[in-house]
């Protein structure tokens, strides 16, 4: 139970000062939004009631598009406009989506991300990510009647540098501050305070619609290290209701022989399935080839027609546990996520498995989005004495090409991050003037086994003998999981500083493109939009600054402070006028102004830290 | 304190080989408590980047503390005897002499059990070397000695991850 917090008598806190931050789950199938109220956090629902947004987005011809729900129902006569489980082509090629063939989309491929033909032209998975995205932060904001300061979004634990990328461009495009990336069994374990809890190992495990994921988290020190994942991509909720489907046809002896008697037995699974979760035995309806199929099933038969998924899962589970040398026995909690964990005889089986009851008083559509809500709400700075610091690793290890299609490692797999490394080179032959550099991710010591992230091109190095030029690449991964490159030349001093996006990201013109497009049928819209944003990054300047320099002010001389604070006057009376660029240019100056002063405060924090350890020491 | 300081320095713990890992993880913790960029979330870009520096510095300072062999090869360093793995491989006849034979043993070892052995004898090995680093670094302060014993050791590891290696074969 979360403390509420009481202000002295006479200072209650400016209203305005409590941010606005959501939880985001971008699913598969699903997506959710989430936010911290009256201490608690939780989903918010549409004006129906309802907290999930199926993740699926309908395109109409003459422009306009469906999402959720609406986009299900109108959908069935309309596949290729239908684009749902985009989450599988973010940062993804043609050839890394399996059984693509099979899909109902007309895919384009491109190098880096493939494209969907819709009828409203091509769209990137991104794109579609962000129509999904931009429905949940619209939610939020009338539920609140206030802009959002900004959102924590989950993403897999698998999830490369590419697909992390993708999410978080998909965010910006729909006009999101992304405070953090985290990990969804992190979210998780969040949700369930496992943070605080006693260190150890847990599982999380994760069945959804279409999708199982199983992770091994180890938290030390408030860090949880993802140690190894594992699941299928293939197995989900809807594999359980095609199972039971084909149990009573062939009980029966009926034949489904139709599109909609598919259609019509898969709705009838479905809720069998689910009325089995509370009930024991429960009439299996449906109208298959012009009769009625009615059909008594016993919870015992659905477990029967469907162990084998059940122990497929295990069996995932149980090579997670190999590849992170674990015993069952050494694993302290297990967390269900996931609708379908709601199934007693999965729950049943894992217990049994592990040894140990699992986690499930939370909902399990919900929980992984209530997690990343109570991150965003300390991230947004509304829970001031909160102490959840969640340091992540790395999920896996970036280098970069040598001679003969070898890796480099440069950043292991499981470091924590943010991180940053260096690495010097030299040219290969005299006068040389350029240098290509191919970045790679993943475990395998071959480039061609490895995920290619960016190839990119420094150049300008003033030719020298070969040998003698040392160029510095620096990678830098931030906390997000997110890695930037920049190299220089160091002998001659001559600064070719690049920074470099991975090539499957997208750029910032295209970027800007998308913005474009989504708004042009209103440019008014686009104007008004984008003064109100740089008002509400002003502002947000305008607090931290003051908030700084009410705590630290004392660090500046009193011509530092009077820059700082002429600064603030007119990035105020730039608030004033309806003009974005001017105001984000005075923006921009304040920031500007108050680095070093920043670099100050930053030094007495740690110079605070130190103090107090020495006051335990004595 | 900036970002220049040694690692001994920055973690405020005295520069020597013997550490409380319990208390470094626990001082990181704390650092990374008062730098992360999350901490400073909400106070615009100039803070993320200083936020962002810091807690980079005090990762790289604490994989290399927390590291017995990262953390012998530094305070060489610190003490003007750099370890420079890559030139100087020079080591004692009756070192290379074991590591020989263990190569052998390896090559002839059949099944996991004989590997596990060979495990074990490194495993000893390396406890050896690190206590007489730890010797040579707190006692004797003999850092040119200690550099040799930190290449030993680098031997060691090298051996140990390709027996590890060789039991992850048989394992699958």
């Amino acid at each position: 139970m979360a403390l509420l917090q009481i202000s002295e008598p006479g200072q209650t806190p400016n209203p305005h000062e409590r941010r606005i931050a959501v939880g985001i789950d971008l699913g598969t199938t699903h997506s959710l939004v989430a936010s911290v109220r009256h201490g608690v956090a939780e989903c918010l629902p549409d004006a129906q009631g309802q907290v999930i947004v199926p993740s699926v987005v309908r395109y109409l011809e003459g422009g306009g598009r469906q999402i959720g729900f609406d986009a299900i129902a109108a959908g069935v006569g309309d596949p290729q406009n239908t684009i749902a489980s985009v989450k599988r082509f973010m940062g993804r090629g043609l050839k890394d989506v399996a059984l693509a063939g099979r899909l109902p989309y007309q895919f384009v491929d491109h190098p880096g991300m493939l494209g969907l033909q819709t009828v409203q032209g091509e769209k990137s998975p991104v794109e579609v990510s962000a129509d999904i995205l931009a429905t949940l932060r619209y939610r939020a904001e009338d539920t609140f009647n206030a802009d959002l300061y900004g959102a924590v979004i989950t993403v897999p634990a698998y999830f490369d540098d590419a697909q992390r990328q993708a999410t978080k461009d998909a965010a910006q495009l729909a006009g999101l501050n992304v405070l953090r990336l985290i990990n969804e069994p992190t979210a998780a374990a969040i949700a369930y305070g496992l943070d605080n809890a006693s260190e150890g190992v847990y599982a999380i495990y994760d069945l959804g619609g279409g999708t199982f994921d199983i992770s091994i988290l180890r938290l030390t020190q408030g860090v949880f290290e993802v140690v190894a994942t594992g699941g299928d991509s293939a197995l989900g909720g809807d594999d359980y209701d095609h199972a039971l489907a084909d149990w009573v046809l062939a009980q029966t002896g009926v034949a489904a022989a139709s599109a909609s008697d598919k259609a019509a037995l898969k709705t009838a699974a479905r809720a069998c399935k689910e009325a089995l979760t509370a009930s024991d035995s429960v009439a299996f309806k449906a109208r298959v080839a012009g009769a009625e199929v009615v059909f008594d099933v016993k919870r015992s038969d659905f477990e029967a027609a469907t162990q084998k998924l059940t122990a497929r899962t295990l069996q995932a589970v149980r090579k997670a546990l190999r590849d992170a040398k674990l015993e069952p026995s050494e694993v302290k909690g297990v967390v269900m996520v996931g609708g379908s964990t709601r199934m007693p005889h999965i729950q049943r089986a894992v217990g049994d498995y592990f040894g140990q009851t699992p986690l499930t008083n939370l909902n399990p559509d919900e929980v992984v989005a209530l997690g990343a809500a109570i991150q965003a709400n300390q991230l947004a700075g509304n829970n001031p004495g909160g102490d959840l610091l969640l340091l992540d690793v790395i999920p896996l290890s970036l280098g970069i090409e040598t001679m003969g299609g070898l890796v480099e490692r440069i950043v292991q797999r499981n470091e924590t991050i943010p991180c940053a490394r260096a690495q010097d080179f030299t040219t290969y032959i005299d006068g040389q003037t350029a240098l290509a550099l191919h970045v790679v991710q993943g475990e395998r010591d071959l480039v061609a086994d490895c995920r290619s992230l960016a190839r990119f091109e420094l150049r300008g190095i003033p030719p020298m003998a070969a040998g003698a030029a040392r160029i510095r690449v620096t990678f830098t991964v931030d906390a997000d999981g997110l890695l930037s490159v920049s190299a220089r030349e160091q002998v001659s001093g001559v600064e070719a500083s690049i920074a470099v996006k991975p090539s499957y990201g997208l750029g910032d013109e295209q970027i800007t493109r998308m913005l474009a497009d989504s708004y042009a049928s209103a440019e008014s819209d686009l104007q008004a939009r984008a003064i109100a944003e740089a008002r509400v990054d002003a502002d947000r300047m305008i607090l931290a600054t003051q908030s700084a320099l009410d705590a630290d002010g004392d660090l500046l001389d009193a011509a530092q402070r009077a820059d700082i604070e002429q600064l603030m006057r007119q990035v105020r009376a730039a608030c004033d006028l309806d003009d974005a660029p001017a105001i984000e240019a005075i923006t921009t100056m304040l920031a500007k102004g108050t680095e070093a002063f920043a670099a100050l405060r930053m030094n007495r924090g740690i110079q605070q830290a130190l103090a107090g350890k020495n006051i335990e020491t004595i | 304190m900036n970002l220049q300081d040694n690692d001994f320095e920055l973690f405020g713990l005295v520069a020597r080989y013997a550490q409380d890992r319990a208390a470094l993880d626990a001082r990181w913790k704390d650092l990374q408590r008062q730098v992360h960029p999350d901490k400073f979330a909400d106070q615009g870009a100039a803070a993320q980047r200083v936020a962002m520096q810091w807690s980079v510095r005090i990762n790289e300072a604490y994989q290399r503390l927390k590291d017995p062999l990262k953390r012998a090869a530094y305070l060489c360093e610190l003490n003007a005897a750099p370890v420079n793995a890559e030139n100087n491989t020079a080591m004692p006849a009756p070192f290379l002499m074991q590591q020989m034979q263990w190569r052998e043993d390896l090559d002839d070892a059949q099944g996991a059990e004989e590997l596990e052995q060979i495990r074990l004898q490194c495993l000893s090995a390396k406890r050896e070397t690190l206590q007489n680093i730890e010797q040579l670094l707190d006692d004797a302060h003999d850092y040119a000695g200690a550099v040799a014993q930190v290449r030993a050791l680098m031997f060691i590891e090298r051996f140990m991850a390709d027996v590890d290696a060789r039991l992850d074969e048989i394992e699958t």
